[in-house]
């Protein structure tokens, strides 16, 4: 209890200092600050919208990228797989889990951004070129880049978790299932998913947090560049990754607080998407009692 | 087992050889008392490399003497050396008039040595090197000028074949000493750039894409063929990436290479004024490379402890003289005679309660 009640007492005193310290940047641009477009040391005027914008769509990339895929995968080697496979299957997905972000990053820098430049960002815009979201100077490095990147990195968290969700369903409700003639496809759909639900989406939770959160890998591959542009293949810019890259120089007094002023603001994002995501797991628990009652 | 014992206190004494040896070389001042002085220092990343090696070859000089530097970034040593959190100070950019004005005491600026920033570019079965001038980089930094063959370009290099190519503009995402050089120099060539975005170790770049760090940055302009990125001489330099000629202000088409970095700082010592806070971008003189700065190490002239003090100017009058020696094996670009007269008086004015503390140096 005094640890629960010290962790808290922890992330208060965080939210006190950060707060404390961004208070320049807080008193010189208030509420506005959510809604600048523009990032000029050198002026001194700062707002945040290019950074939230960056991490909130590579946040959404990376999840519509990462979602199906990882339950396919973890849908295959819970219900699916044979043993041999899945026990290899799964204990290689654990350990990409574990791959520390900067290590993606290296690889995203020599590999990933020199193959979409090269041939997918080309063929995009060969094929869906009519959308403004595949348009423009195909770089590599990019608003694509870092979902692309963000996707591979969160998909082996989600199907760890989900795997570990599907397999503790009780086996009473795939066999009732099949008592009733269902294939394994519909065992599947039916039964064992929407058994599983909340645990699913707590897992898209978690791998949505780490989305957030990263940095290193994302300023490797996303251009580094405050704007907000309607094309994927353009530069953007992230909370994370404009706090680690510009800390170090920071001299004026107003920049360093407006950094930490976007600190700040990243704290309230994380906190509202994880509110909404809590909130989603309680309605769909609502309804689901609701069904079963 | 004896034969063990003897080459343990053989090894020991040879251990001590060089320090007993040296402590008479000093002649006395760095804590003679025999008690061991320790200096922090805290700053810019640039001189890191240098200034370990420094500390390192002092140290086996002067076994009383510990002496830490912590890379953490030029702004983070302006911060704690006015919190008097550190001994002295690294800083890639002088500080502010109101930096100054913010600090409890009068800060010297000591110039250690000279960095400078090389023009990069990916123009594949280019021969010879792309010769520019100042308003043609600022105008491809500002993205007037798009093409390679643009005629601005094609003017400058009639005997190169420069393709029908888009620019791709490669800028630092990371705030940096380099940065805030060329920034500096497109600053005071370009009134239009010194209008629309200024000087500063981050600014808000017209176009381009971001690379974090001189290795992030120069793989972008690798990657990308079409691509121009600037990056700290001694990167280009040690990784043989190709660099453009910059047109200086005598006219002449000159490379990024120590030597004409050292140039600059010649022409420009005159200029310097006597705090020694001066940009030499664009410096006068034959052979001086147009995009250079020095770096810094910030220190209080009134020192609160006599003997930090005392090994502090030590420390400092030893580098600008047989640290200097060490610079270019670094790829650092060593200060002219012109800059190391100057900087003598400033160490020199390194006082404890109004008494200069550095007495034996003629």
């Amino acid at each position: 209890m005094i640890c629960a009640i010290g962790l808290l007492g922890l992330v208060l005193l965080m939210v006190i200092l950060i707060w404390q310290a961004a208070g320049p940047s807080i008193k010189a641009f208030g509420f506005s600050f959510f809604f600048t477009r523009e990032w000029d040391p050198v002026h001194g005027r700062f707002g945040a919208l290019p950074y939230i914008y960056g991490t909130l769509v590579s946040t959404l990339l990376a999840l519509l990228l990462a979602g199906p895929v990882s339950l396919g995968a973890a849908v295959y080697v819970a219900e699916f797989a044979p043993r041999k496979i899945k026990n290899i299957l799964g204990f290689m997905i654990d350990l990409l889990a574990a791959v520390p972000g900067i290590i993606f990053g290296l690889w995203g820098n020599f590999v990933l951004s020199p193959w979409l430049a090269g041939s997918l960002e080309p063929r995009l815009e060969h094929y869906f070129g009519f959308l403004p979201l595949f348009r423009g100077p195909a770089t590599g490095v990019g608003m694509l880049a870092a979902g692309i990147i963000l996707a591979i990195m969160i998909s082996p968290l989600i199907t760890a978790v989900s795997r570990e969700v599907l397999e503790i369903v009780p086996a009473s409700q795939r066999e009732a299932m099949i008592a009733l003639g269902a294939t394994p496809w519909e065992v599947v759909r039916r039964a064992v998913l929407p058994y599983a639900r909340t645990g699913i989406v707590g897992a898209f939770t978690l791998g949505l947090g780490r989305a957030i959160g990263e940095t290193m890998a994302l300023t490797m591959v996303i251009g580094n560049r405050p704007q907000i542009s309607a094309s994927l293949f353009a530069p953007a810019y992230t909370m994370t990754s404009v706090i680690v890259n510009e800390f170090t120089e920071a001299v004026e007094p107003l920049h360093l607080a407006a950094l930490i002023h976007i600190a700040l603001v990243l704290f309230l994002v994380t906190l509202l998407v994880n509110t909404v995501a809590r909130l989603m797991i309680y309605l769909m628990n609502r309804r689901v009692k609701k069904w079963t009652v | 087992m004896f034969r063990k014992l003897s080459l343990v206190m053989l090894s020991a004494f040879l251990l001590l050889l060089p320090l007993s040896g040296c402590g008479r070389q000093a002649a006395g001042p760095p804590g003679s008392g025999g008690k061991t002085v320790l200096l922090n220092g805290a700053g810019a990343t640039f001189p890191y490399p240098l200034y370990s090696r420094w500390i390192d070859t002092y140290g086996q000089m002067h076994a009383n003497v510990k002496i830490n530097y912590q890379p953490i970034g030029s702004g983070a040593g302006i911060e704690q050396i006015t919190k008097k959190t550190i001994d002295f100070g690294g800083s890639d950019a002088p500080m502010s008039d109101a930096q100054l004005k913010a600090a409890p005491g009068e800060i010297l600026h000591i110039p250690t040595v000279l960095g400078a920033v090389a023009v990069t570019y990916n123009l594949p079965g280019l021969t010879g090197h792309l010769k520019l001038t100042s308003a043609v980089l600022a105008g491809i930094y500002l993205r007037e000028i798009k093409k390679w063959n643009d005629p601005r370009l094609t003017a400058l290099n009639p005997e190169l074949n420069l393709p029908d190519q888009n620019i791709l503009v490669v800028h630092r995402s990371d705030g940096s000493g380099t940065t805030n050089i060329f920034t500096d120099y497109l600053s005071r060539v370009s009134p239009q750039w010194r209008e629309r975005v200024g000087k500063g170790t981050a600014v808000n770049w017209p176009t381009g894409i971001g690379g974090k760090g001189n290795d992030g940055l120069s793989r972008q302009v690798q990657a990308n063929p079409g691509a121009i990125g600037y990056v700290e001489l001694s990167y280009a330099l040690l990784n043989n990436l190709p660099y453009a000629l910059l047109r200086n202000s005598a006219g002449r088409f000159v490379a990024p290479t120590l030597e004409s970095i050292t140039a600059a700082a010649a022409g420009a010592a005159a200029r310097m004024p006597s705090d020694l806070r001066v940009s030499i971008v664009d410096a006068p003189g034959e052979n001086a490379y147009p995009v250079a700065g020095f770096t810094y190490i910030l220190a209080y002239r009134e020192q609160a402890d006599p003997d930090k003090g005392r090994a502090l100017a030590d420390f400092l009058w030893w580098a600008v003289h047989d640290g200097e020696k060490m610079a270019r094996e670094l790829v650092y670009a060593p200060l002219p005679p012109e800059v190391v007269t100057r900087v003598e008086q400033k160490i020199k004015s390194i006082s404890w309660q109004d008494k200069p503390l550095l007495t034996a140096k003629e």
